[in-house]
């Protein structure tokens, strides 16, 4: 185990230092001057220099690749151009709403999908099987945006019972700030539920085929206590895996829905830097969402080869 | 070739999901190819004392905020799908199949190289590379393809590499070694016809997948760009007016959940047409 937990932490840090490559390669080596492209063509030359000199541009490429990545280990993100805060500042207080936002529309789409799967999986072929597989079909192909825009028109235009958008702050209190979330949450947690009530029912089928599961069935175990008691034990071990691996589905659904919706989070913050052309937030903000992904898949990684020992040596892990 | 396809056709017809889903894919890609000899209206057309009117036998979706033939601007919003999801396939299966390829055949570093390349892929999902790629270069289409296809790299890469790995196992491969083939010529010969199915599956997938990626993109303006018409554009532009007319964000909304849902549907089909040993508890 500490072998295979050694070489995932060393190919994460790898994954990681590619990343950090990757990013500052696009967005400081290849747009040529990224000072100009800040500010403009019609930028004073002596605002130009000011602003390489404080990006420091000034100084070999070498240098400014090792001491962003060193600033990035200390927690110094740098201050961003437009808001004249630092970077790291900033991020804090729009992760306020996206996190939340990411827990709850889990949270959502977790308590409609397992239930789901598993009534469709005790159900196997019968119509109620066919009525969860059906609406989850729909739900994967219908894209959350539009489904965020049906739900604008029918609770804030049509019923006027919820906000069309924006966020009523953690201080104006709990309720009408959950409020504000909730059409952003029913919308972000759809096609995830939809997703993984398929997984669900798809590896409870699967796990019922089992061996122990016809023993514990011949040895006259009922068929609801067989289960909940055996097969969903070992069926939700999938289901828990892909929850992980659809992080990256929910950060792009944040980035989109935040946007439908006009919450001051992490996508909006990093279109409103894409719009100033504030580079140093665009540049951060990529960074950390991309080490995100990558930590999150490696603690999967790491919490299945727990789960189940036979994937340790696997390489497709 | 033709008794293969005749065969397909064949198993396919008693498969529901292949009948369903190929036929709404079949009126898609119809209505996309219609795009490039007929629309009802030209969409450059802009003339705002016919806008938001309702469904007409001129106007047979109504028009909107500008003036414009919703109905032709969903025809040549499918185009416009089909284009950047085929070409975002052709990224993925271009580069991800022989990395796939490459990686089942030579084992070893080589293989670990790949993988870990995917790995990193992985990490840069489509918006966030398109974030990262607007933010130097601009919004536009071309941003999207590539963006896309990029995220479809490491999935051919894995899928080929999976299927192209139990292929190896097999005793005409270990025949076509002992006859002394090269690995590059086993890989053409052999191995990629025999997982092809599985690759034509993927696509499937993949091309559904792309055109709900390309409306997400369009819809937050890093895709396609005015005059071009994109169903995401098209529900962006929507949003403005859902107050006094709803039904601007419907029309697009259908025409990519259908559409999808249409792609999906034939995905699930074919794998079961093409390989009854891939069905799983569908």
């Amino acid at each position: 185990m500490s072998y295979f937990l050694f070489k995932r932490l060393a190919t994460m840090l790898l994954t990681l230092l590619v990343a950090t490559i990757v990013v500052f390669i696009v967005l400081e080596i290849l747009p040529g001057d990224p000072a100009s492209l800040m500010l403009g063509i019609h930028a004073e030359p002596e605002t130009l220099a000011a602003l390489r000199s404080e990006m420091g541009l000034d100084r070999p490429v070498l240098i400014r690749y090792t001491s962003w990545v060193t600033s990035l280990f200390r927690g110094d993100l740098g201050t961003s151009y437009t808001y004249d805060v630092p970077v790291l500042e900033l991020i804090t207080q729009r992760l306020s709403l996206s996190f939340p936002l990411a827990i709850l529309a889990i949270f959502l789409s977790t308590l409609i999908a397992i239930p789901l799967g598993i009534l469709a999986a005790s159900n196997h072929t019968k119509p109620l099987d066919y009525v969860v597989m059906f609406f989850s079909q729909i739900g994967i192909a219908i894209p959350n945006f539009w489904f965020a825009l049906l739900l604008i028109i029918l609770f804030a235009v049509k019923l006027h019972i919820l906000p069309a958008g924006g966020f009523a702050g953690w201080d104006a209190g709990i309720a009408p700030a959950l409020l504000s979330l909730l059409l952003p949450t029913i919308a972000l947690a759809l096609p995830q539920a939809a997703i993984l009530a398929r997984v669900t029912r798809s590896s409870l089928l699967e796990v019922l085929k089992e061996d122990y599961i016809r023993t514990a069935r011949a040895k006259g175990g009922k068929r609801v206590r067989i289960l909940w008691l055996h097969a969903l034990r070992n069926a939700l071990i999938p289901v828990v895996t892909i929850m992980g691996l659809q992080f990256s589905f929910l950060l792009a659904g944040t980035i989109i829905i935040e946007n439908v919706f006009y919450l001051p989070g992490i996508g909006r913050l990093i279109f409103q830097a894409i719009a100033q052309r504030d580079l140093i937030v665009v540049k951060n903000l990529i960074i950390l969402l991309a080490a995100s992904v990558i930590i999150i898949n490696f603690i999967v990684d790491v919490l299945y080869a727990v789960i189940d020992p036979r994937l340790r040596g696997s390489n497709d892990v | 070739m033709f008794d293969r396809f005749r065969e397909i056709l064949r198993h396919g017809i008693a498969n529901k999901s292949f009948v369903i889903g190929g036929l709404i894919s079949l009126l898609f890609f119809i209505i996309a190819l219609l795009s490039y000899f007929w629309t009802p209206h030209a969409i450059e057309n802009i003339d705002i004392k016919i806008r938001l009117l309702s469904p007409s036998w001129t106007y047979l979706l109504g028009t909107d905020h500008f003036g414009r033939d919703i109905f032709s601007m969903l025809i040549m919003g499918a185009r416009n799908s089909v284009i950047v999801a085929f070409v975002a396939i052709g990224i993925g299966i271009g580069c991800g199949v022989p990395l796939g390829l490459i990686a089942a055949a030579e084992k070893g570093w080589i293989d670990e190289l790949i993988m870990r390349f995917n790995d990193f892929t992985f990490a840069f999902p489509s918006l966030v590379s398109a974030i990262m790629i607007t933010a130097i270069l601009g919004p536009g289409a071309v941003n999207s393809v590539i963006a896309i296809g990029i995220f479809n790299i490491p999935v051919f890469a894995r899928v080929a590499r999976g299927a192209a790995l139990s292929i190896w196992k097999k005793e005409f491969i270990l025949a076509a070694r002992s006859a002394g083939k090269e690995k590059f010529r086993i890989s053409i010969e052999h191995v990629l016809p025999n997982i092809f199915s599985i690759l034509i599956v993927q696509a499937t997938i993949q091309f559904a997948l792309g055109i709900l990626a390309e409306a997400g993109l369009s819809y937050l303006g890093l895709g396609t760009q005015p005059p071009a018409a994109s169903w995401g554009k098209m529900l962006n532009e929507a949003q403005t007016f859902l107050h006094f007319a709803p039904q601007l964000a419907i029309y697009p909304g259908v025409a990519i959940a259908l559409t999808v849902l249409g792609l999906n549907l034939f995905g699930d089909g074919l794998r079961d047409v093409l390989d009854p040993k891939l069905r799983r508890n569908r």
